[in-house]
């Protein structure tokens, strides 16, 4: 139960860093980024890349995902996104699952479409028993890496200016710009964030689920995504918090209930938790005006 | 007749889409009976019509509605399904009846799933329903991989998650068998069934629009509030939109099962789902021809880049992007000016040229 438990939080860890990005970028640009998902299996496929072709070692994998992805997540958002910024949020996501088709088909041409193996970075490192369970050091990594995220996140968008600026756009874009802030470069600076992050996540999930595929990242990209609902879109202990229970719902269903149901436990507690709190868990309560 | 008398803008409109709908059956059929088609876009026939079939019925929802439903596929699913039993069942029956019978238990069995669904769903707004719709159409698509359904001389068998539990004769058939989808169907989908169906739902759908509860329905989309002050019930009008959509996608789901040997529930994924609304918003939100032309061009677009082989997908992703590019800012030229000005100073000319 312990094992299952701790489990399910690392997963959920993964789960969280993803839905950060989500979140952020939704918050600040109000549109749903569905080539996130696909963003991870990048970062995913570059640090595979940097290890097993280049030799490099995995801390330098991972940086080389992170810069990857950053600059992929900005330049996406200047080519795609930027001259739809007035356009409606169906036309901006129809371009955005667009991008993802896009980003899927350039990893098939890439590097074809079978399942790469991806190297176990804490090969050396034995299991670590806790409490009579086994728990695995990339379980470990993830949730230490989570709590690390949100840290300093948290810290970045209440104590630095930029930070400041970044919650000041999510709030009024247009009082935002009267104030002298530069729109155009928070939202690509909410986007680099949010794309290094999820590296950062295709990292730690590749190396708990170890195959890689140009469809790797669009299902954990939508429990991801839900998660953020579920905490609450645009919080970003929202995302923590939706990310954690979703990690921790999934495996406990696939260990004690059916794997085959697993999914669809975790969207039917979604559902159930929309019906109560249409907002999410820590969502604000919009009251509409007439 | 009628109708043509007193012909107006909207019933007009209407006459184009039955148009569209007829000259595409023609053109179609005539390709077929004279042999001047390539066996790969023959095969599509049937899909392209259940697909225009299922992107009219998303613009119900999407378009008149106002509601973005991501799990439109789901309800296509239990259609199908159904239609795999029922057909199942009427073995030796003649194939229109069956194919009929089908597609109408398909499109209730579906309507009831869609009513069900509904009563969550069309309590929440925006993005946070549109994400529950994608919840259920993905949990429809794991409860169909755990459902397995046999019949033998004692009727039909039901299993969940369990294929063992059938309990059937030796003799008898599975016909769904979870994750491997239903298989042995037999192949009674016709070309000219297809295009009737479509017909007989475009006229719906033109009917219901432009009725009294049509106009119900889209004063809800443009404002909720006024419209309730008119004493309009937004959760009747939006549940009824909902459920014929849903109902719709069930029996385009009927057809589409019927026209393959084999098929399996992870066909109907969040990416059909998507795929369908792409039909919707690139033909036009709201616009019914739009949703007809859409959805047969991108259908056959894939068949058509076949030369680019590797490439094909990826350039139907890059055509995707840059139609919504382009279209979103021509929009923008004509309806707002002043905006313009505005966009011209701050877009970077890299950007624009998208």
């Amino acid at each position: 139960m312990l094992a299952h438990l701790i489990n399910g939080i690392s997963l959920g860890s993964i789960y969280a860093i993803i839905a950060l990005g989500y979140t952020m970028v939704y918050g600040i640009a109000k549109m749903l980024n569905f080539a996130h998902g696909d963003v991870i299996m990048v970062g995913g496929y570059v640090s595979f890349c940097s290890m097993m072709y280049l030799g490099l070692p995995a801390p330098v994998a991972i940086l080389a995902a992170v810069f990857v992805c950053t600059v992929l997540g900005i330049v996406v958002e200047r080519l795609a996104y930027k001259p739809l910024r007035a356009a409606t949020s169906l036309a901006v996501l129809i371009t955005a699952i667009g991008m993802s088709y896009f980003l899927q088909n350039a990893a098939l041409l890439i590097w074809g479409a079978n399942p790469k193996a991806f190297p176990n970075m804490f090969k050396n490192i034995e299991a670590i028993e806790f409490a009579g369970a086994r728990v695995s050091p990339v379980a470990i990594v993830s949730i230490v890496a989570n709590l690390i995220i949100m840290i300093a996140l948290t810290l970045f968008t209440t104590r630095t200016k930029v930070g400041k600026a970044m919650r000041a756009v999510s709030e009024d874009k247009g009082a935002a710009t009267l104030m002298g802030i530069n729109v155009n470069f928070t939202i690509s600076l909410t986007f680099a964030i949010g794309s290094g992050l999820a590296a950062i996540a295709g990292v730690l999930l590749c190396t708990a689920y170890p195959t890689l595929m140009p469809t790797t990242g669009s299902m954990p990209g939508i429990k991801a995504f839900t998660a953020a609902v579920f905490g609450g879109i645009g919080s970003i202990p929202g995302a923590m918090i939706g990310g954690i229970l979703l990690g921790i719902i999934e495996i406990l269903a696939r260990a004690y209930i059916s794997s085959e149901l697993a999914d669809a436990i975790v969207f039917g507690v979604l559902i159930v938790v929309l019906i109560f709190r249409p907002t999410g868990l820590l969502g604000k309560q919009v009251h509409e005006k007439v | 007749m009628k109708m043509i008398k007193n012909a107006s803008t909207a019933s007009k409109k209407a006459f184009i889409n039955y148009g569209i709908v007829i000259v595409f059956f023609v053109v179609f059929q005539t390709l077929v009976s004279t042999g001047n088609i390539t066996s790969a876009l023959k095969g599509q026939l049937i899909p392209i019509t259940c697909y225009m079939i299922m992107a009219i019925s998303l613009n119900l929802v999407v378009g008149i509605s106002g509601e973005l439903s991501l799990g439109h596929a789901g309800f296509m699913s239990v259609g199908a399904f159904t239609a795999v039993i029922v057909s199942s069942l009427m073995d030796g029956a003649s194939n229109p009846a069956r194919l009929l019978v089908s597609i109408i238990v398909g499109a209730i069995t579906a309507a009831i799933a869609g009513f069900l669904i509904g009563i969550p769903v069309l309590r929440l707004n925006g993005d946070y329903l549109a994400i529950v719709t994608l919840a259920f159409g993905e949990i429809i698509k794991n409860i169909l991989n755990c459902l397995y359904v046999g019949i033998d001389d004692k009727g039909v068998h039901f299993a969940f998650n369990n294929p063992n539990a059938l309990g059937m004769d030796p003799l008898g058939k599975v016909i769904i068998n979870g994750p491997m989808g239903a298989v042995g169907i037999s192949k009674i989908a016709t070309f000219s069934g297809a295009v009737i169906l479509l017909m007989v739902i475009l006229i719906i759908i033109q009917n219901l629009v432009n009725s009294r509860t049509g106009r119900a329905i889209m004063a809800i989309r443009d404002n909720r509030i006024a419209a309730e002050s008119m004493g309009l019930s937004p959760m009747k009008y939006k549940m009824l939109a909902f459920t014929v959509s849903a109902s719709m996608a069930g029996a385009a789901g009927a057809v589409y099962a019927l026209n393959y040997s084999t098929l399996v529930p992870k066909k109907f994924d969040f990416n059909t789902s998507i795929l369908v609304l792409v039909f919707v918003v690139l033909g036009g939100i709201g616009n019914m021809t739009g949703s007809l032309i859409a959805a047969g061009v991108l259908v056959v677009l894939p068949e058509l880049l076949r030369k680019f082989s590797d490439y094909r997908m990826l350039v139907y992703a890059i055509v995707l992007i840059l139609v919504m590019l382009v279209t979103n800012n021509e929009k923008l030229k004509g309806k707002i000016d002043t905006f313009l000005k505005k966009f011209r100073m701050n877009i970077s000319k890299g950007g624009r040229k998208k």
